[in-house]
């Protein structure tokens, strides 16, 4: 049996819609701060004491329109003369990554750092459309919020949600990021706004989508008997898992939740979860989209199929305990979605989410995304120590 | 290092290396690869349980490639992972498949890195990697004549351009073996004192003919456990340790201090906790990513902890032919094949081919006990890797 692997400490900047002020390694620089104020945080490698082995940066090198990106970062991660790797992935795969990295017995720390500032594009959306393939789909205009509004598409063909429905995701989730500190530009807004907001890609409205966002996020996992020693309040990462769908909308049935599904299952069985209903006081998930909030739920299995829409109204996600930070729908870069979802559950294991903590949360579950309509699912179960 | 449990390397496959592969998309180009290692390690993509992915996405401008990759690279259903450093890319994915494997997460897990350097620009790329405000005009992307220059300094001017040319027309002949190798020009010694002279130069002495190319292609290999690997490899080469080093600047800005190589420090950090002393003896074969025959000539010293000139004797010795005492890049090298995201994999994987006997016509005539390889990328960063054909623990 691998050893156990803990977060040790969790910090992040705020998250607008734009940082022009600040370049992404200075974002990095305020979160290893913040790290570095909970944990000890050194590079000692030279002297062959105990410290970070590895850091693993998570961005885009086309958000970051440079290419090797995390070249730049080599000093913030304190990587000089040491080992740096770059995910360039959804940001929750870090851990996937320092999880195996640590239990590999090849580190016993490692530093997790995500960067991105979607303002730097003129468009989020000219970036995603280049996922798509050159010849046959990129021609047609696509782009991850298009996409999306197809999947939005037959998830409300299967389960008949309504306008009314998804609003009340969208007010809850803004409600929730009013009271998050990591989030000064969100205000409320009523059930009336989100439906009165522009179309994007139907139905999917402006206000169902994310806003646009730049941020960092940062934590320190190490090797069971270091994490004890570094922190009294750890918080062990219990399961993984992740899917790859397929590419093409036309090998997929996009309101089937496949990868999710089999993410979540591969997550519940490395962490011996039998019943995932039971299983997490905490929750937060990647809704990029607010048709995605139910729709995720369901393919974890915290929701009954094609069931969202009466789970939306019978107060689900309150009961739940989903995405009291606000989730991806209050604000939250792109690339990052999961690796702050996962931050933000392990504040809540740690009692650190400050005004939107609930009482003695023992579990929880983390979700991001990647791809067009939810081509890449990963999970993380967390637990308090 | 106290590892979980060891990971086998038990097939490689390649795509062929060209300036265009016109013929295939990028899906398919992978499939190339992965289809060959699969056939290698005698396994179907249904014994796979996650697979790593890597290249620069810059260069071809595809958002997390992966996504389309799925295509060609079976990762439909699987787990998987994607990880880029530039560079050493290829190198970091086999750092990736080694951790998933012996972590105890995965059995069997298959990394592909790839580039298709046609559909993009090279140089252009890599020089937007510099900051925009105050390197981007300073930089000469991947083409430096630095390291000529040194060379030439240290050396003499008649002495360093001739055991450049030698390494040169040396890997030249090694590629003339690799049927998969993008340039095989099938140079002959008596071109050498013409070539050094009239190849048009790119950055001082460093010339054409000094440089790699831009390629085509891709490299994807598969490791596995200890258990798996038995089952199904007769003979695997083994991971035994690995090292990543980055440095921070390529350039040393203050004076006259010696400067420390990221080469020389992961190869003495890796010898020290691996119990190598002369690595000369104790390793049969190295795999070193050579950007050019500058590099190549130069980094020998850096990688096998030499002062002086032993490394120049090595060259102009013969030491480092193919049938030499210590074959470098017996595949031809970087200077003959470069797809950057999957150059450095190709450098383990060749280095693992070596070890289990099964290189081909470019197989160096003696058992391969211990075999080195290196990435290399960035600003001077180093992934350097131990593999063995026995078992290591």
């Amino acid at each position: 049996m691998a050893r156990r692997v803990g977060i040790c400490a969790v910090a992040q900047t705020t998250i607008e819609q734009n940082k022009w002020y600040e370049r992404f390694q200075g974002m990095a620089l305020e979160v290893l701060e913040k790290l570095r104020e909970q944990v000890p945080v050194e590079f000692s490698r030279h002297t062959g004491k105990p410290g970070i082995d590895m850091a693993i940066s998570v961005s885009d090198d086309v958000f970051d329109a440079r290419t090797i990106s995390d070249n730049a970062m080599t000093d913030v991660l304190g990587a000089h003369f040491g080992c740096e790797e770059k995910v360039a992935q959804e940001g929750i795969q870090a851990i996937y990554y320092g999880l195996a990295a640590i239990q590999s017995g090849h580190c016993d720390q490692v530093l997790i750092m995500g960067h991105c500032k979607e303002s730097q594009a003129k468009s989020r959306n000219m970036v995603t459309h280049v996922a798509f393939d050159p010849f046959f789909t990129r021609p047609v205009g696509l782009d991850f919020c298009a996409a999306a509004g197809l999947q939005a598409q037959a998830y409300g063909e299967k389960t008949g949600i309504s306008d009314e429905q998804l609003a009340k995701v969208v007010v809850r989730a803004r409600e929730y990021g009013t009271k998050n500190p990591q989030l000064p530009e969100v205000s409320a807004v009523s059930a009336e706004d989100v439906m009165a907001s522009e179309m994007l890609a139907d139905p999917i409205r402006a206000l169902h989508a994310y806003p646009v966002s730049d941020g960092a996020v940062g934590m320190v996992l190490a090797a069971e008997d270091v994490a004890k020693k570094m922190t009294d309040k750890p918080v062990w990462i219990t399961g993984v898992g992740n899917c790859m769908d397929s590419f093409f909308f036309g090998d997929r049935d996009l309101a089937s939740n496949f990868a999710l599904k089999k993410a979540a299952e591969r997550a519940y069985k490395r962490a011996g979860i039998t019943d995932p209903r039971k299983a997490f006081n905490v929750i937060e998930i990647s809704d990029q989209y607010a048709y995605q909030h139910p729709m995720w739920m369901e393919g974890l299995g915290l929701c009954d199929e094609g069931r969202g829409g009466a789970w939306i109204d019978a107060d689900g996600p309150n009961k739940a305990r989903v995405n009291l930070s606000g989730g991806m729908l209050a604000g939250n870069p792109m690339i990052l979605g999961g690796l702050f979802r996962a931050a933000e559950a392990a504040l809540q294991l740690r009692q650190d989410a400050g005004a939107h903590q609930i009482e003695a949360a023992k579990t929880a579950l983390a979700h991001g995304v990647m791809g067009p309509a939810g081509q890449f699912h990963s999970v993380v179960t967390l637990e308090r120590g | 290092m106290n590892k979980n449990r060891n990971v086998g390397i038990i097939g490689v496959g390649q795509s062929e290396y060209s300036s265009h592969r016109e013929d295939v998309n990028q899906p398919e180009m992978i499939h190339e690869a992965i289809r060959e290692a699969l056939d290698h390690a005698g396994m179907t993509i249904d014994d796979v349980d996650c697979i790593v992915h890597g290249n620069m996405e810059l260069f071809e401008m595809v958002h997390q490639p992966d996504l389309w990759h799925t295509l060609g690279s079976g990762a439909y259903g699987k787990e998987s992972l994607r990880v880029t450093t530039g560079g050493t890319t290829g190198a970091t994915l086999c750092c990736a498949a080694d951790q998933l494997v012996a972590s105890g997460m995965h059995d069997v897990v298959l990394a592909v890195g790839f580039e298709k350097l046609q559909e993009g620009h090279t140089t252009g790329g890599i020089t937007n990697m510099a900051d925009p405000l105050w390197a981007r005009q300073l930089q000469t992307g991947a083409l430096t004549g630095m390291t000529a220059e040194q060379v030439i300094n240290e050396f003499g001017e008649e002495r360093a351009k001739k055991a450049s040319m030698k390494y040169r027309i040396i890997m030249d002949q090694h590629a003339m073996k690799n049927h998969k190798a993008h340039r095989r020009f099938d140079l002959q010694w008596d071109q050498a004192e013409d070539l050094m002279y009239t190849s048009p130069a790119l950055v001082g002495e460093l010339r054409m003919i000094h440089m790699c190319s831009q390629s085509d292609g891709a490299c994807a290999m598969i490791f596995a456990s200890e258990e798996k690997a038995k089952q199904f490899c007769p003979k695997p080469a083994w991971m035994k340790d690995h090292i990543t080093v980055h440095r921070e600047e390529c350039f040393h800005i203050f004076g006259d201090a010696p400067v420390l190589m990221s080469h020389r420090y992961a190869a003495e950090k890796l010898f020290g906790r691996n119990g190598i002393k002369d690595p000369k003896k104790e390793i049969d074969v190295f795999e070193m990513y050579d950007p050019s025959s500058w590099w190549g000539l130069d980094w020998l010293r850096e990688f096998l902890l030499f002062e002086g000139d032993e490394h120049l004797k090595m060259v102009e010795n013969d030491e480092i032919c193919i049938d030499g005492e210590f074959p470098i890049n017996p595949s031809g090298g970087v200077i003959a094949s470069n797809p950057i995201g999957a150059t450095a994999m190709i450098r383990v994987a060749e280095a693992a081919l070596q070890i289990m006997g099964d290189a081909g016509d470019h197989q160096v005539p003696k058992t391969v006990n211990q075999a080195l390889a290196s990435g290399f990328g960035g600003t001077m960063w180093t992934v350097l890797f131990l593999m063995t054909r026995e078992i290591p623990w």
